[in-house]
């Protein structure tokens, strides 16, 4: 199995300048790969740094040490270097990511929303579109939902709306903020069926579950963020 | 001290000092190497108030010579207190032969209209101009619009045009229609109507125009492409009568609206009066047209000027046409003048 | 990645006498990316937006763009026919104040038709329908065609003054803080018809903003400008989620949260 992602000796730490300049670490000495085709979780407690590794796999944290290699379209990229052109590329047709929190822009329906990044990538807007009802539809959002800016939806339609944009394509990479969170379980079985698709098809998941449930059915092997605790090395 | 008095009381050839009319010529020269190019110069103060051709005056006293036969239209009319006063006036300071017809005169200088006789080699058109800058209206920035002058950025003219369709209909500028000198420069010909515009073009005649108040020069030199703006689906087109002359019976001229009195009674006659005298000579009868012909002038019933219904208002900015509807005894004595100055020829 | 980018910004620098407009900004900006600018005001992003727009000339450095020909133009070496030719096609400046873009005095059917006659386009009725096409995209009805912009609402001139932009289909498009002065649900509805525009029309935008929601919601790279310098530079959201120069987590937590 290819193995498109490898993360190795990462470390991040934030430095709050507006604080006299304290440096708070956050993980450090990162290093774990994923495969296609395997599901993995990130686990350990809160504050562990499970999101900021997921956010500097999207390039939304800076990477301060370590690489963090992607294949992208045949090419090696190390997310820690790469331009912010390269990443919004590498957003666009490798890794696609479903956040906690849908960022709604206003007066966008929630089926152009999800449809958006299949647009993104050159597919006409009606095919676009029609992917996007299936995939609304099976997440159970109400059609008389779909049409609307989902500014106003409630914790669990965003979500529906979230997942649903995050899954509609075929990124080969995919990261998951903890997508289940608000969802019942009939919708969380949902989206663990569709991780089983994903999987399927050959798709690298790296998530952050906290339902134990969830977390069970889907994952193939836990990585354990406490392991990668910025004070370990230090101490 | 006899020769010193006698010396300030005399004025200089045609008024301005020489330095003066040099440097209105050199002007002038500019203008003609540059068609439409609109060049500056320093315009002096003249013994007649601004917008009452001082631009014109100034040119006409630049280039007027002894031999020269001196025509002043105002309106296309000879007899208005205008082209009277500035015509006495040259007679005083230049001592030169004046005339009312068009074919014999070497100037003519005009506000508002262009003969309805054709120009031959060797006349000069002097017009006065109130303001030179065509884009004035929709950019009031001078330093703007000379740049756009001279990177030949004339959008903005299509603008003004643009709107009157939009507003009207159709392209409803009457007067002052924006014209292209030699594929080039886009410039204002004086508030003449739009109906003159295509005499402009390749006119044998030199053009010239002059602002006093704005202190521009600009010219058309003879035979010298003129073309109206225009849109393609709008093309440019001149105002149409549907009636001929009251007097002469002329079509395809230029015509004038005369209130006849305080019932609505009116006609339409010719507004350039040397036309429709000559017609009228030659035989010529319009339905209104007097019995005893050798009485009739168009001239002692002049009156507004015209205005077809939808169209705008006459300029405003020259002084009105002073050209009321006068007694009979002040319009014999005007004509009278005008057969006085004719046998002065 | 084997496309080039469409402007090319180099060590531009502008004084004023001994003081900083802007120093040394260096950056490529790529056809339809979105480029925020941000800073509080005097940080230069204005100074810097008019040197890259050509209203200014810098002190040094240089600014490329690559013409609708392929060629490589260097701003600055062009001649001021040729800079307002490319100004009027194909580029756009969007002011903070419409009035100063757009023609007050003439109806809002030929401040979008301007563009196109001064391209040479001569038929009434195409520039007209075009104009309609325009104001439509814009979501302005088609019976204030003849309008003038004086009778508009401030959105209302600001959507007038991008369609005039748009018009002859620019590549890149100049923004001075383009929300600037308008009430917070009209700013909403503005950055949204924006964002859909730049993504539908594949435009290239360079935007200044001293507003980071804005600055969010339009652009994918973000330039953080303080005393005429860049301190941060980077993806928005990398940059307003993860800030890194002092002043940048100053600018992300002086953000009022609603």
């Amino acid at each position: 199995m290819p193995t498109p992602v490898v993360v190795s000796e990462v470390a991040k730490s934030f430095t709050m300048h507006l604080r006299d300049g304290i440096k708070l670490p956050v993980v450090a000495n990162v290093s774990f790969s994923l495969k296609s085709g395997e599901c993995a979780v990130l686990g350990g407690p809160s504050g562990a740094g499970k999101s900021s590794i997921l956010k500097m796999l999207y390039g939304n944290y800076a990477v301060d040490e370590g690489q963090i290699i992607v294949s992208h379209g045949g090419e090696l990229i190390d997310l820690a270097t790469a331009s912010p052109r390269m990443m919004l590329r590498i957003r666009r047709d490798t890794i696609g990511y479903v956040s906690q929190f849908l960022r709604t822009v206003p007066r966008v329906s929630a089926l152009d929303v999800v449809a958006e990044p299949l647009v993104m990538l050159g597919e006409d807007r009606d095919g676009a579109r029609d992917k996007a009802r299936e995939l609304l539809a099976r997440l159970n959002l109400p059609e008389k939902l779909w049409l609307l800016p989902p500014a106003t939806f409630s914790g669990g339609e965003q979500q529906r709306v979230n997942i649903a944009r995050g899954f509609i394509t075929a990124h080969p990479v995919l990261l998951l903020d903890e997508p289940t969170a608000s969802l019942d379980a009939v919708n969380r079985q949902v989206v663990v069926d569709l991780i089983a698709q994903k999987k399927a098809s050959g798709v690298a998941l790296l998530g952050i579950f906290h339902d134990q449930d969830v977390r069970e059915a889907v994952a193939d092997r836990i990585i354990d963020v406490t392991e990668f605790a910025a004070g370990k090395i230090a101490a | 001290m006899n020769i010193q008095a006698t010396d300030i009381a005399t004025y200089n050839f045609a008024y301005l000092d020489e330095q003066t009319k040099r440097m209105i010529r050199r002007a002038i020269l500019k203008g003609i190497a540059i068609p439409g190019y609109q060049v500056p110069f320093a315009s002096r103060e003249m013994p007649m108030p601004y917008g009452w051709g001082t631009g014109g005056v100034q040119v006409t006293a630049s280039i007027i010579g002894p031999d020269d036969i001196l025509k002043v239209i105002d309106q296309g009319a000879d007899d208005t207190t205008n082209a009277v006063s500035i015509r006495a006036f040259f007679k005083k300071v230049a001592d030169v032969a004046v005339t009312t017809e068009t074919e014999k005169a070497t100037i003519i200088q005009t506000r508002h209209r262009i003969p309805e006789a054709p120009l031959h080699a060797g006349q000069v058109l002097v017009y006065q101009v109130p303001i030179p800058e065509p884009l004035r209206f929709l950019e009031p920035r001078e330093t703007e619009t000379r740049k756009m002058h001279a990177l030949e950025e004339y959008g903005l003219m299509h603008v003004k045009l643009y709107e009157d369709i939009a507003r009207h209909g159709h392209i409803a500028t009457t007067y002052a229609y924006p014209v292209k000198v030699e594929g080039r420069y886009v410039m204002d010909p004086s508030p003449t109507p739009k109906f003159d515009n295509p005499k402009m073009n390749m006119s044998p005649a030199l053009q010239l125009f002059g602002a006093g108040r704005e202190k521009r020069i600009y010219a058309v030199p003879p035979f010298t492409k003129v073309v109206s703006l225009d849109f393609e689906d709008h093309p440019f087109e001149i105002q149409k009568f549907d009636q001929p002359c009251a007097l002469c019976g002329a079509e395809q001229v230029y015509l004038d609206e005369v209130i006849l009195d305080d019932k609505g009674g009116h006609m339409f006659v010719c507004s350039d009066t040397d036309h429709c005298e000559k017609r009228r000579e030659d035989g010529h009868r319009g339905h209104m047209a007097p019995e005893n012909e050798s009485r009739a002038s168009p001239s002692s019933s002049a009156g507004p000027s015209p205005r077809k219904d939808g169209e705008e208002e006459a300029p405003t900015l020259t002084p009105p046409s002073p050209r009321p509807l006068r007694g009979e005894g002040k319009g014999e004595g005007q004509h009278q003048t005008f057969e006085k100055s004719r046998e002065a020829e | 990645m084997t496309d080039e980018p469409l402007f090319r910004v180099t060590s531009l620098s502008k004084y004023y006498g001994s003081r900083v407009g802007c120093e040394d900004i260096t950056f490529d900006l790529w056809p339809g990316e979105v480029l925020a600018v941000v800073g509080e005001s005097g940080s230069g992003k204005t100074t810097l937006l008019n040197c890259m727009s050509t209203r200014l000339m810098p002190t040094s450095g240089t600014a490329a763009y690559r013409m609708r020909d392929g060629t490589w133009r260097d701003l600055y070496r062009m001649s001021e026919a040729e800079r307002r030719f490319l100004m009027r096609t194909d580029w756009g400046f969007v002011h903070q104040n419409p009035a100063d873009g757009l023609r007050m005095t003439v109806s809002a059917g030929a401040n979008v038709g301007e563009r196109l006659m001064a391209v040479g386009d001569r038929h009434y009725g195409n520039i007209r329908s075009t104009a309609i096409d325009w104001l439509g995209r814009v979501e302005i009805g088609e019976d204030r065609i003849d309008d003038q912009p004086r009778a508009f609402s401030g959105g209302m001139r600001q959507r007038l003054q991008i369609a005039r932009n748009l018009v002859t289909g620019p590549r890149l498009v100049f923004m001075d803080e383009p929300t600037g002065g308008l009430d917070v649900s009209v700013q909403a509805r503005l950055l949204d018809l924006l964002r859909g525009l730049v993504t539908d029309l594949g435009l290239a935008a360079i935007v200044v903003t001293h507003d980071l929601a804005v600055a969010r919601l339009l652009s994918q790279r973000m330039m953080v400008m303080k005393d005429g310098r860049v301190v941060e530079t980077g993806l928005t959201d990398r940059v307003l989620d993860d800030p890194r120069a002092p002043y940048t987590q100053l600018l992300v937590s002086s953000i009022l949260q609603v």
